[in-house]
Parts: C-alpha cells; structure tokens; sequence
C-alpha cells in the first residue's frame, strides 16, 4: 500500500479547471518532484492534499484512508506536513516558539491546565521545549532560539521553517519551493538539508520546485503539470528532455540549469 | 553592573529614571511607595494648609494642577471671572508631590538597594508562590494606605483595578489574536446584569428583582459565585462573535462585533423585568477593595498563564498567519473560540465587579463611550502584553480623572493623546512583552 495516494483529483475555481485528473503516489522513503510552468496548479496540488481546499472530485489517501473532507489541521496532524512558498513564518514569535507551536496536537494538558498553570502543562512545555531545540539543533537554528524569525537572515528562515515542519511529525512532507530566491550556495545548503531530513526521518518528500538541477539530485519520480494536466512523468532526465516539456516552457520562462 | 551604569549614561526618561531609582528591585519601588502612603497619612493634611493648597491632593497633585488650568481655559473662551492667586497651586502642588512621593521614594529606594536585592536574591532561593505573595501583600498594603485617606481615591483605585482586568481582557482578542473585536462592553453588560441579577435577585428587596429570597448572613461569600455566574453568560453570549469569527475578519468582525453590542445593549433596553433603561440598583457592597484586588490578581494570573502556554502562543499564530498554523496542527477554530470564550469571560467578570462598585447599572453605561474607552486602553497601552494592559488601563483612567475639570476638552486632549501614540508607536506604549513573574519580581543587580 503507498504512503500517499492520490486519485483523480480535479478542482475548479469558478469556471477554470485549475486540476484535472491528478494522480500521484508516494511509496514510504520516496522523493517525488512536481514541476512545471507558473500558474500550472503546482501550488493548487498541495493545498488540495493539505486540505486548504476541499477537491471537487478524487480521494487524497494517507496509508488508506481518505482524508478529503478534514480540516487541514486535522491533515497536518494525520502526517502531511508542508513548507510554504513564501515560508509563511509568523512574525512576532521567536524560533523556539515557532518549532514549539508545531507540537500542538501532540499536547494533552488542556485548557485548564493553561489557565492554571499545571504540574501537567510544565512537564509537556518542557518536554516540548527539549525536543524543539533537538530540531533546531539538527537544522543549525538553536543559537537563533529567543530571536524573532524577522532577524534571521533568508537560509536560517528557511531552515527554521523546515524544522517546523518536520516537528509535526509528519509522514510524508510537500516541499513548496524550498530553494526560491536563494543564491547557488545556498541553493547547494538547502539540498542537502532535505537530504539530511529525508535519511533522518525516513520520510517520503515531494517537492515542487522550479530549479531542475535541485529535481535532479533530489528526485527519483518527477511530473511535469501544465495547465492542471501531467503532461509527462518519470525519471528527472526523461522529464527534462521530453519535447513536450519544453515546448511548454519554452517561451515562458528560461530553464536554470 | 556594566548594564546598569551603561543605563545611567543613558539620555531621556529612562537614564533619569535610573540616575535615581536605578538598581532597585521591584520590592525596593515598593517599599519606596509603601513609606510614601504612610508618610502622606501622618504630614499630608499639614502640609497641604502649610502650602496653602484648598485640600490635600488626592491624585499626586494632578487634580489640583489640572483645575487651575481649567480655570484659565474658561477664562479664554468663556470670560468666566479667575481668581489669580489660584496659580500659586501649581508650584505649591508641585511641592507636595516632591515631599510627599518624589524625595522620599529616591531616599528610600537609594537606602535600601543593597538590602532589598539581597533580600529579593534569597527570596529566589524559596518558591516562587512565596516572592509573590510578599509582593503581592506589599501592593496590597500600598493601595490600602493610599486610598484610605479619601473616598474619591477608593473609588478611582478601584474602578482602575476593574480596568486593568477589562483591558487585559480585550487584549486578549485585540492584541494576542490580532481581531478588531468591538462586543466587550457588551460581554461587561451581559456580566453585570447578570452577576447583579444574582446577588440584587437572592439577597436584596428590591423593587425590580423582588425581595429577597434568601437572606442568609454571610451571604457575601456567594459573591465570587455571582462573578463566574456573569462571567460564564458572557462566555455564552461571547458564542454568537465567536462563530462568524471562523469566517470573517478584519472589518467584517468589527461590524458584527458591534452589531452584538447593539443587540446587547437594546435587549437590556427593553428587559422590563431586568429594569430597562432605568437599570438595577442597589447591589450589595461586595466590592471592596480586598475582593477587588484578590479577583484581578487572578485574573491576570490566569490570562498571562494562558498566553505563555503554546495553547495560548497559538492566538499569536492564528494572527500573524492562519494558513501556517493550520499547516502546523494548530486547531485554529478552537484557538479562536477559546479567545472569544475566555476573554468574554473575564470581561464578563469585570462587569459584574464594576456593577458592585458602582451598585448601579444600566444599559446606557455600556454603549460606545464605554468602548472607546476600553479599546483606547488596549491601544494606548500596548497589544500583546500584560504590561501594556497594565500601563494603558492605569494611564487612561489616570487621565480621564486628572482631565476632568477641563470638562468638554478632555475629549479633545485624550484622543489627540491617541494619535500621537498611534503615530509614533502604532502598536502601543509596551507591545509584545512577556510579562515573566521572575524577572519582575527578581533583584536587579548582580554585584
């Protein structure tokens, strides 16, 4: 059975099919990449799955079952976890609150026990401050840990963000762009710390991302969305070469190798 | 040490204030306060004749200020006759604020620096309930003193302490979850009526109410009852924001928040048998100082328990990005009836506490006066913080009484107050700071 399991999923907004047909399975430990022009759906996919929106049509399944209908933070806390393209990070909290926040779900003292300060709620928070520096620690965010995610420079955010992520625990994770407006170096960092949290985890990845030479060292699957249509899939050099593929980006937008 | 001398180059305010109060932990201002209410009590009367002031000051000589500019106003723009040797009251009040609480609280507080750090220093050695019951029973013991020398300081103290309960409240929803809510006052209405209907309804005649229907002695102690049972129909009430809050926001909730408020406030219009416009009066007096002091201690103590916790920590997500917390396993629905809940909760409480100050209410006391009030506290003050509820709900009630004689224009000079704080500190005087118990309450200087 595939980790994540999605069946013909459409969704319009008004009159424009913005998805048809989406198909995609993700086996546990697999880096999956989506790419494809701007205003493709790209995006569209992710928030389909997370359930931002709800599909017209299809099933999302996670290990079976069908998650379509949930609340997306029920889906986050089921174990799809997600970045954001323009990271989305909140801009009042510290870096240590933000990996803490990740751990909502998994608190149990209630209510009461934050109006009444609990023996209970000082053991989670504590337990939940440990583990969030544990994250932080693995993406080189800790020394940042009381500062608010406004001050750090671009890479530090986006490693905080994936460390917020992946403290919810999730099974399979949807990547949005992790390497936009990043310089080759970075681009390079970034690389290999989805490596690292794919082998530290175990989890499986996919990925939307405009930069082929990041799909090609990352992914061993890769679609290739136009207009709400997979036009292609495969390999990242099948993809790449496929003369429909770059007749669709040919004209729009230069390829980064 | 490096810090604390670097503090007194500072220029402004701040190096001022720590030229001559530096160094001295919360315990040392308080006992500075402490010696300065019992000192007014023994020389304040003297010393008010000696410097020719009509009475004793009652708000450190503000009022005083503040009446004579009042008359030269009026003099201005009404041609209303001023006695000139009134002007003497500003220097001579000036005076009595310097000998009364300025002089005293530097001498005091530069006296015993060293002891109180180092008695704040042990007090850290032992639980932290401990430290906050000293300075709980020092504050206590300040505003006790303080406001026993006039009923006019009782009333004001105690209506400020209401505030400083409201606003935090507000702020809750205001500030930690970054809604425009416009309903408190009428959460404070639903409190009110409700806390009095309980109280004015079990244990009073009452010509609206009926007599009593019980008339237990010691009935008092059912006042904290009466409290919850306001507090808890606010929360109820509070369900009719909350549930358009999942969909809208911004200025959509406003408009509806105040719709409720309307709705509230011509619902208790037309409730003959809750008084109507004329209101309830005569509810006992519950609300001393004591039960005041004890009710907004807790409150405070349970609001700033909440914000700290990652429960409370995810109104701030909700705020600054809705879709990220969702992503994040934050339950955003319940984030924010629980903000609207809780929150109307304590302003529930707090208008059943002003209803027993006062021992009179009615529908026109929470209209949109009232809101103004409260939001120019939250805003005033400063949003996502204790302190600035604190400071923002002390300074506006402060003012609204030291601008009283000033009658019309003080409607002029506090929102102009406004602006300026909005223009240059759009987010409130102390915005986002945590208020942690012991780091206030802790010594200040390590040497």
């Amino acid at each position: 059975m595939p980790l994540l399991d999605v069946k013909d999923m459409s969704h319009s907004f008004g009159g424009l099919k913005a998805v048809s047909n989406y198909n995609l399975t993700l086996e546990p430990g697999q880096i999956g990449g989506l790419i494809g022009p701007n205003g493709a759906g790209k995006t569209t996919i992710f928030n389909l799955i997370t359930g931002i929106y709800k599909p017209d049509e299809g099933e999302v399944r996670l290990e079976g079952t069908n998650v379509v209908g949930q609340r997306s933070n029920q889906i986050a806390a089921l174990g799809i976890g997600r970045t954001f393209q323009e990271m989305r990070l909140w801009r009042h909290m510290t870096v240590l609150e933000h990996v803490k926040m990740a751990r909502y779900s998994k608190l149990s003292y209630g209510l009461f026990g934050a109006f009444l300060d609990s023996p209970k709620r000082r053991r989670e928070e504590e337990a939940s401050t440990e583990l969030a520096m544990e994250y932080m620690q693995l993406f080189g965010v800790d020394q940042y840990a009381d500062q608010l995610v406004v001050n750090l420079p671009y890479g530090a955010q986006r490693r905080v963000e994936m460390a917020r992520a992946l403290a919810t625990e999730p099974k399979v994770l949807l990547l949005d762009e992790p390497t936009v407006g990043m310089t080759p170096e970075e681009m390079v960092d970034m690389i290999s710390v989805v490596r690292k949290a794919h082998e530290r985890f175990n989890l499986a990845i996919f990925l939307i991302e405009h930069r082929l030479r990041v799909v090609r060292e990352l992914c061993q699957h890769v679609q290739a969305l136009v207009f709400g249509q997979v036009l292609v899939e495969g390999t990242p050099d099948e993809v790449q070469n496929h003369p429909k593929v770059i007749e669709a980006y040919i004209g729009e937008q230069e390829i980064d190798f | 040490m490096a810090a604390t001398s670097e503090l007194k180059q500072q220029k402004g305010f701040k190096g001022l204030y720590f030229r001559f109060y530096g160094g001295a932990p919360l315990l040392g201002v308080l006992l500075g306060f402490l010696v300065c209410t019992l000192w007014e009590m023994i020389i304040g009367e003297a010393l008010a004749s000696v410097l020719l002031l009509p009475k004793m000051p009652i708000l450190f000589g503000l009022v005083t200020m503040s009446k004579v500019f009042a008359g030269l106003i009026n003099l201005v723009i009404k041609d209303t006759p001023f006695e000139w040797f009134t002007l003497i009251h500003v220097p001579m009040a000036m005076i009595y604020f310097a000998v009364v609480y300025a002089v005293p609280l530097a001498v005091v507080i530069r006296l015993t620096g060293r002891t109180a750090n180092a008695v704040a220093r042990s007090l850290q050695q032992l639980p932290l309930i401990v430290t906050v019951l000293v300075h709980l029973g020092f504050m206590y013991a300040i505003f006790h003193f303080w406001a026993e020398l006039s009923d006019y300081r009782l009333i004001s103290l105690k209506l400020t302490l209401v505030a400083v309960l409201l606003t935090l409240s507000l702020n809750i929803i205001n500030g930690y979850m970054g809604e425009f809510s416009c309903s408190h006052p009428g959460f404070m209405a639903v409190g009110a009526y409700m806390s009095s209907f309980f109280t004015v309804g079990l244990f009073v005649n009452d010509k609206v109410l009926g007599d009593a229907v019980l008339g237990i002695p010691l009935a008092f102690l059912s006042f904290p009852l009466a409290l919850i049972f306001g507090g808890l129909c606010a929360s109820a009430s509070a369900l009719i924001v909350a549930i358009p809050s999942f969909r809208t926001r911004g200025d959509y909730l406003a408009i509806i928040s105040l719709a409720f408020l309307f709705i509230v406030k011509s619902f208790f219009e037309n409730m003959q048998s809750l008084g109507g416009s004329r209101g309830i009066m005569g509810q006992p007096d519950w609300a001393t100082l004591p039960v005041i002091f004890i009710v907004v201690v807790i409150g405070v103590w349970a609001i700033n328990n909440f914000v700290n916790s990652t429960l409370g920590k995810a109104l701030n997500a909700v705020r600054d990005d809705e879709m990220a917390a969702d992503a994040m396993t934050v339950d955003t629905r319940k984030t924010k009836m629980v903000a609207f809940l809780f929150g109307a909760f304590w302003a529930g409480l707090a208008g059943g506490l002003l209803a027993h100050v006062l021992r009179f209410i009615n529908p026109a006391m929470f209209g949109i006066q009232k809101l103004a009030e409260v939001l120019a506290m939250v805003y005033f003050g400063g949003l996502n913080s204790v302190y600035g509820s604190i400071v923002g709900a002390v300074s506006i009630s402060l003012l609204g009484e030291v601008l009283r004689p000033l009658e019309i224009l003080k409607w002029i000079f506090i929102p102009l107050l406004l602006i300026l704080v909005m223009i240059y500190r759009p987010t409130g005087l102390v915005a986002f700071r945590e208020f942690d118990v012991r780091k206030a309450f802790g010594p200040k200087e390590v040497d």
